[in-house]
């Protein structure tokens, strides 16, 4: 072993999906005692090559050494006798068992008898050495997320990990808790450990990073560059790229009255920290107002908030009645449709037929609905309608909704949407995961329900998606509006600068 | 030659798969029971005579065996509403007790005078029946609706309330001397019975067949057109395989929880309504033998299709039957458990196509 090796290096990885290179010869060089970020928007190949380091995924090729010693892992195992351990974003713990059963389990100490006053002892001795604290006999249901965080860095620590990764870590924690983890992991460089920092957050490379590694759809745009040496700008710059932007037909046409409007809207996430804070947006007849931002910083919340799927502050106008915090069917009747971010989970129910699902939305409408009773028949031609109309490949009307590829079932949910005319469209991811034809045909028909004069927002982690259909492009970054530009004089470093958290900055 | 069995997923399933599997199953039990029967040195043949004779023998055991059929029925139906939303009623049992001491009530009381005619005082038990029924069905309901509470805890929890509030009654207050029972209800407040009828027609005499199973049946239908065409049927359907589907489509699911565990006590209520006023005809201590929890079986195995409901409550209501006459009475509960137990692994044959391939042509 040769001391002066770096901690770990990673040569030329190369890992493919199915239809994608999620990593292309990518390197990364981890110095002894360094935090190192890895940056990156959403899908850009960071956890994946993460999941190599740690065992998780074999490279199709490439090399990586650990202080110079050539590796292979086969499994999680192999790769923590190395002493690397991964902090996953989504903690696996038992959350009815102790800190000090979660950190054992698994261990081959203690064998039989459970003796745990000691081992309670051992981990108290750790959390000392780098100020983690948690109470080793507290159950794990009692803990706070970020606790729970502190309990799966013992637990990796435990094992004797002297080379950390860490998928997200802040994702989950409040303010306070950020500023807790940056001490702690500055107390565990101190100490002799190493860093991979993986996030989408600008700031906080600045704040705590002393070198950064920044990935786009799995290439490398900056090696292991030194913060003293970049700027924040260049960061944003090679994060985001500079998009060829698809030039797509949109006839330029006059703006209709405001549809939506919501003014200082916030709301709460699912773990009750802030999601959207003080939005304020509005959409008129015949626009698309384009949201743009990396996953997770509100995007989800405010199609929810308009939707009625989520209760807020501030208030939310269709066409000038109030449906902020009202039930969705308030929304619905108001003529707001809503393709959902999760196509399968909300969008759709699967082991119900391609008529229930068609109806869904319009079940109460003569002459679908009829008084108490649906009539089944008018019900499935109209989806048959639908079926050919959207060119929707199923064997037939009854078969299950489960039983559709990913591309029709959003064809199916777009036709139950558009097919009733909105006067707004809340349309959340609507090409993700889909074929080049598919999503030529779904932003065709986005584009329709515009000249038609429907007011559109659309929410996209695909920025050249957002640049391409809308009129106006809203950038949102930790739940706030950054900066409203029109889509004709766009300038895609300062959208970048936006998307990762900075303000608009005149120079 | 080598063979080996390979398994595949259904992409359909064919209409008539599951009920070919549902009564092959009955067969092959029929047929398992008969070997162990063999084994341990008895006659299976006579056996199932016997059996036979016990549950459709003639008119007198097969009317008795649609007796026992009749609460199932209706219970089937009860939990089939609820289950297909996916809410765990467990407790039809209770809510049974419930409607029988709602349907008590109106006799007992009285509610209505007992000289009013036949038709209003049954009308009326009826009514008070479902209500009770209900009420034990809207709490549950009610406490899921607005503080998420698990049902499956609450049901079971308030089976034991309403049957110790009945055992109140009947121990104390309404006792009939010291029995714990209440006294025999007034011939007003019995359902009609087909023995009733035997002036008229003499195959009638000794039958207790009573109006009961005509409820069933007409819940059964009720509840089908329900799911098959109403408004309502489609909603719970949607809350029951995508509850985030449904609350985006704009339905309360709250509303919905509540109205349909209501209308499941109801039904259950019903049930316990039909069998103190057709079979027991007073108020008393153990009036189920368990048929809020049969049900329950019953409501899965039919695949909660009201009208399968019915024959499966059929063969389940003769194996009651069976084991009370055929000795040992062992003998009913081998096959209650051979037959749940292939009904239950028959689903993988429903969901699965089961091939035997040989291996040489597989590597093609």
């Amino acid at each position: 072993m040769n001391s002066t090796s770096p901690a770990v290096e990673m040569k030329d990885i190369v890992i493919e999906f199915p239809g994608v290179l999620a990593n292309d010869h990518v390197n990364l060089t981890l110095q002894e005692g360094e935090i190192h970020a890895l940056l990156g928007e959403n899908g850009a190949g960071k956890s994946t090559l993460m999941n190599a380091l740690a065992g998780l995924y074999k490279p199709a090729s490439g090399t990586i050494r650990v202080r110079g010693e050539l590796v292979s892992f086969n499994s999680p195992r192999d790769a923590i006798l190395k002493g690397i351990g991964m902090v996953h974003q989504h903690f696996m713990l038992v959350p009815t068992q102790t800190v000090t059963e979660n950190i054992l389990l698994g261990l081959n100490e203690p064998r039989f008898v459970m003796s745990l006053n000691k081992f309670d002892q051992k981990i108290l001795d750790l959390e000392e050495k780098y100020g983690l604290f948690v109470d080793p006999t507290t159950k794990i249901w009692q803990l706070s997320v970020g606790e729970q965080q502190r309990v799966e860095i013992l637990k990796t620590l435990y094992r004797g990990a002297n080379i950390l990764i860490m998928d997200e870590p802040t994702a989950v924690l409040s303010p306070r808790e950020i500023d807790e983890l940056m001490e702690t992991m500055r107390s565990m460089t101190d100490q002799g450990k190493s860093i991979i920092f993986i996030t989408h957050k600008l700031g906080e490379v600045v704040d705590i990073a002393d070198r950064v590694t920044v990935l786009r759809k799995g290439v490398v745009t900056a090696e292991g560059e030194s913060m003293k040496g970049v700027t924040k700008k260049d960061l944003a710059q090679r994060m985001v790229g500079r998009e060829v932007i698809f030039t797509v037909e949109r006839e330029s046409h006059e703006l209709g009255d405001v549809v939506m409007e919501m003014t200082d809207v916030s709301a709460l996430n699912n773990r009750g920290l802030p999601a959207l804070k003080d939005v304020s947006l509005s959409v008129r007849s015949g626009e698309i107002l384009g949201i743009a931002g990396v996953g997770g910083n509100g995007q989800s919340e405010l199609a929810e908030v308009i939707t009625g799927l989520r209760k807020c502050s501030g208030k939310i106008f269709i066409q000038g009645e109030e449906i902020s915090n009202q039930p969705p069917i308030k929304a619905i009747n108001r003529g707001v449709s809503h393709i959902p971010e999760d196509r399968t989970a909300v969008g759709t129910a699967p082991s119900l037929s391609l008529t229930d699902n068609t109806i869904m939305k319009g079940y109460k409408k003569h002459p679908i609905g009829d008084g108490w009773r649906i009539n089944f028949q008018v019900a499935q031609k109209h989806t048959s309608k639908l079926k050919d109309k959207y060119n929707i490949i199923a064997p037939s009307v009854n078969t299950p909704a489960g039983k559709l590829s990913g591309g029709n079932l959003q064809k199916l949910i777009l036709a139950r949407e558009i097919n009733c005319e909105p006067r707004f469209l809340v349309a959340m991811q609507p090409t993700r995961g889909l074929d080049v034809g598919a999503i030529e045909d779904i932003r065709a028909l986005l584009l329709e329900q515009r000249s038609h004069g429907a007011a559109i927002l659309l929410i996209s982690e695909e920025l050249e998606e957002v640049l391409s259909l809308s009129d106006r492009i809203a950038v949102i970054s930790e739940g706030k509006i950054m900066g409203i530009v029109d889509s004709e004089d766009v300038d895609i470093d300062k959208i970048g600068m936006m998307m990762a958290g900075m303000q608009e900055i005149r120079e | 030659m080598a063979f080996r069995i390979r398994t595949e997923q259904r992409v359909e399933v064919p209409k008539w798969l599951p009920t070919a599997t549902s009564i092959g199953s009955v067969i092959i039990a029929f047929i398992l029971g008969g070997v162990i029967f063999k084994i341990v040195g008895g006659k299976p043949l006579q056996a199932l005579s016997f059996f036979y004779q016990a549950v459709f023998g003639n008119w007198g055991v097969f009317s008795d065996t649609l007796v026992k059929a009749t609460p199932l029925i209706i219970i089937g139906v009860a939990c089939a509403v609820a289950f297909k939303m996916r809410l765990w009623n467990i407790g039809a049992e209770g809510q049974f007790y419930a409607g029988a001491f709602g349907a008590s009530l109106v006799v007992l009381v009285p509610l209505v005078p007992l000289d009013s005619p036949k038709v209003l005082v049954i009308g009326m038990m009826m009514l008070m029946g479902m209500i009770f029924g209900g009420i034990w069905g809207f709490i549950p309901g009610y406490l899921k609706a607005k503080y998420k509470v698990n049902e499956i805890i609450t049901t079971l929890m308030l089976n034991y309330i309403i049957i110790n509030w009945n055992n109140f009654w009947i121990f104390d207050q309404w006792s009939d001397r010291g029995f714990q029972m209440t006294a025999t209800f007034d011939r007003v407040a019995w359902l009609p019975r087909l023995a009733d009828y035997a002036k008229e027609v003499k195959a009638f005499s000794g039958v207790t067949l009573h109006l009961g199973v005509i409820f069933g049946i007409i819940a059964a239908i009720i509840v089908w057109w329900i799911f098959r065409y109403s408004r309502w049927g489609y909603e719970i359907k949607l809350i029951g395989d995508n509850p985030n589907a449904a609350r985006y489509a704009g339905i309360d699911i709250s509303k919905n929880i509540i109205l349909v565990m209501a209308f499941s006590g109801a039904l259950a209520g019903l049930a316990g309504m039909s069998e103190i006023s057709g079979v027991v005809h007073r108020l008393q201590e153990s009036i189920s033998p368990g048929y809020g929890f049969t049900g329950i079986i019953v409501a899965w195995l039919a695949k909660l299709n009201p009208f399968t409901i019915i024959p499966v409550s059929v063969l389940f209501a003769g194996l009651i039957v069976a084991g009370r006459e055929i000795q040992p009475t062992g003998l009913s509960f081998l096959l209650q458990g051979i037959i749940l137990f292939l009904l239950i692994s028959s689903d993988v044959l429903i969901r699965y196509k089961i091939r035997l391939v040989r291996v040489d042509k597989e590597t093609e």
